[in-house]
C-alpha cells in the first residue's frame, strides 16, 4: 500500500505543479499516470511543439515544460505509478480514500486530486468486425513484453513514429516481421523510416502497402490476417501470423473514473470554483483540463492556478483548525523534504569609505 | 468587421445546424462546432488543432472550394478510421469569405 497526503491522479502540468504547491505546505505527494512518462499530453501528444501562453515564458517546448515543472518539484520528492490507470476510488469510514489501478497498485491517501487531463490515453482501435475475440490472444494493441515474440510471426498495422519503432525493433527479435500501412508513406522521424526502408532492402521487414487489414483468422487464437492490398488492382489475401499488433496512436477517454459517482458534465468533472476546485465528493478536488465550471478555459496556466488553490483547501482537511498564512518563496525559501534548501542570496551590508 | 459565413454542419446524431461562423477570428471548422457545441466537449479537436488526433474529421459534402490538404492531414488521415474520399481534418479548414456553404458530416467518433 503506498501512502501520501495527496494522491494526485494524473502526471501532467496541473497534477506536477500541484506536487511543488502541496509541498510548499509540508504535504507529500504520489501521482498515477495511464503513461509510461510524466508530462501529459505535454509528453505524449506534442513534446516537440511551442507553448506560448505560459507566463514568464514567451516560448516553451511542451517537453521543455515538463522537464521544467519536474526539476521545479523533484526536492519535494514526488512518488510515481507510471503505466497503470487509476481504476477504482473507495472511501473508508474515516473518510479517506483507497485509489486501486489496474494493475492492483493500492494508495491510500486523505486527499484524492484529479488531474487526468482528457483522461487516460487508451490506444484505438482499428474497426475489424471479430477483432475483439482475439484481443489478448494473439491480438495487442500496446507492446509491453518485446520477448513475447520471440521466433514468433508478427503483422504490425499502422504508419506513425510506434509502428515503425516497433517493426524496427522487433526485426532483430520476431521470426518474421510484416508491416501493413494503408499509404506508401509513413509519418515518423526520417531516422526511423530510413531504417524500415533498409530492413525492407535486407528483408528483414515484409512491407505491405497501400493495404489494411480486413479480418483475423484464428479458431481461438490469431493464426493469420486477412489483407487488402490496393495498389493498381485490389486484392485479398491472407498473412498467417501468431500476433496482429495494430499501433494507431491513443485517444484519451474519461473511462473508469466516470463510474466514481462525481458528478459528469460535458465529459468533464464539476468542481465548486467559488472556493478549492472540489467536487461533489468531499476530499475529491479535480483540477486542470478535466474539470468544469462555468466559464471554465481548459489552458495550462488555469490548471496551475487551480492547483494552487486545491492545495490551500486540502492543507485545511490534512490539518483541521492549523493556522497557517501564505508565504512568498521569494522571503521564506523553499525547504525540500530531501533536506536541500533554497533561498535568495543575502544582501551584502558594508560600509564604503 | 468582416462579414460572417453561413455553413451547415451535420451532428453525428444525423441533426443538420445552418450556423454563422465569423471569418475574422482565425477559427477553424472544429472550433466552430466547439463553439456551437455540436459534438460533446472531449470528442471532438482533441489535440487542440494540430492534425494530431482525427477527433474532428467531417464528411464535405458541398462542392466548395477547401484548402490544399498538407502533409500532416494526409497522414493523420492514412491513420484515421471511417475515412471516405471527402474526409477532412475541421481543424484545418479556416472559415475565409470562401467558405459560405460549405455544408460537412462529422464523421463517428473512435
Amino acid at each position: 500500500m503506498i501512502k501520501t497526503d495527496i494522491l494526485i491522479i494524473g502526471a501532467g502540468p496541473t497534477g506536477l505543479f500541484a506536487v511543488f504547491e502541496a509541498g510548499l505546505l509540508k504535504m507529500k505527494c504520489h501521482l498515477i499516470d495511464a503513461l509510461p512518462q510524466p508530462g501529459g499530453q505535454c509528453s505524449e501528444l506534442y513534446p516537440k511543439k511551442p507553448i506560448y501562453d505560459i507566463p514568464g515564458f514567451p516560448e516553451i517546448l511542451a517537453d521543455d515544460l515538463t522537464k521544467n515543472l519536474m526539476e521545479q518539484c523533484k526536492q519535494f520528492e514526488p512518488g510515481f505509478t507510471l503505466g497503470e490507470r487509476a481504476d477504482t476510488l473507495e472511501k473508508l469510514e474515516d473518510g479517506t480514500f483507497i485509489v486501486t489501478t489496474n494493475k492492483g497498485t493500492k494508495h491510500h491517501a486523505p486527499i484524492v486530486a484529479i488531474a487526468g487531463g482528457l483522461g487516460s490515453f487508451e490506444p484505438r482501435k482499428p474497426i475489424i468486425h471479430n477483432i475483439s475475440h482475439y484481443e489478448d490472444k494473439g491480438v495487442e494493441y500496446m507492446i509491453k513484453d518485446p520477448e513475447v515474440y520471440r521466433d514468433k510471426k508478427v503483422v504490425i498495422a499502422g504508419g506513425g513514429d510506434s509502428a515503425l519503432d516497433w517493426s524496427i525493433y522487433l526485426s532483430d527479435i520476431a521470426k518474421e516481421v510484416t508491416l501493413i500501412h494503408r499509404r506508401n508513406e509513413f509519418r515518423g522521424a526520417l531516422d526511423s523510416v530510413d531504417k524500415v526502408q533498409e530492413l525492407k532492402d535486407r528483408g528483414k521487414i515484409n512491407l505491405v502497402t497501400p493495404a489494411e487489414v480486413v479480418g483475423i483468422l484464428g479458431p481461438d487464437e490469431v493464426t493469420g490476417v486477412v489483407v487488402k492490398q490496393s495498389e493498381h488492382i485490389e486484392k485479398e489475401f491472407e498473412i498467417e501470423c501468431d500476433h496482429f499488433i495494430p499501433l494507431f496512436g491513443l485517444s484519451p477517454k474519461l473511462g473508469p473514473l466516470a463510474k466514481w459517482g462525481l458528478e459528469i458534465e460535458k465529459n468533464a468533472i464539476k468542481v465548486n470554483n467559488a472556493l478549492d476546485y472540489q467536487t461533489n465528493i468531499p476530499g475529491v478536488f479535480a483540477i486542470g483540463d478535466i474539470n468544469t465550471y462555468p466559464g471554465k478555459l481548459k489552458l495550462i496556466l488555469c490548471g496551475f492556478h487551480e492547483a494552487t488553490l486545491m492545495c490551500q483547501a486540502a492543507y485545511q482537511i490534512i490539518n483541521p483548525g492549523k493556522r497557517y498564512v501564505l508565504k512568498y518563496t521569494t522571503v521564506s525559501g523553499i525547504d525540500g523534504f530531501d533536506g536541500t534548501r533554497k533561498e535568495a542570496p543575502k544582501a551584502v551590508v558594508k560600509k564604503i569609505e | 468587421m468582416e462579414q460572417d459565413v453561413n455553413i451547415t454542419i451535420i451532428d453525428r446524431e444525423g441533426v443538420s445546424h445552418t450556423v454563422a461562423a465569423p471569418t475574422d477570428m482565425a477559427m477553424n471548422l472544429m472550433e466552430v462546432v466547439r463553439s456551437y457545441e455540436l459534438a460533446p466537449e472531449g470528442t471532438i479537436g482533441v489535440c487542440g488543432g494540430m492534425a494530431m488526433c482525427a477527433s474532428c474529421q467531417c464528411y464535405v459534402l458541398s462542392d466548395t472550394e477547401l484548402p490544399e490538404m498538407q502533409d500532416d492531414e494526409d497522414a493523420m488521415l492514412a491513420e484515421a478510421f471511417y475515412v471516405k474520399d471527402n474526409s477532412r481534418l475541421g481543424c484545418q479548414i479556416q472559415m475565409t469569405p470562401e467558405m459560405e456553404g460549405l455544408k460537412v458530416e462529422l464523421a463517428p467518433e473512435s
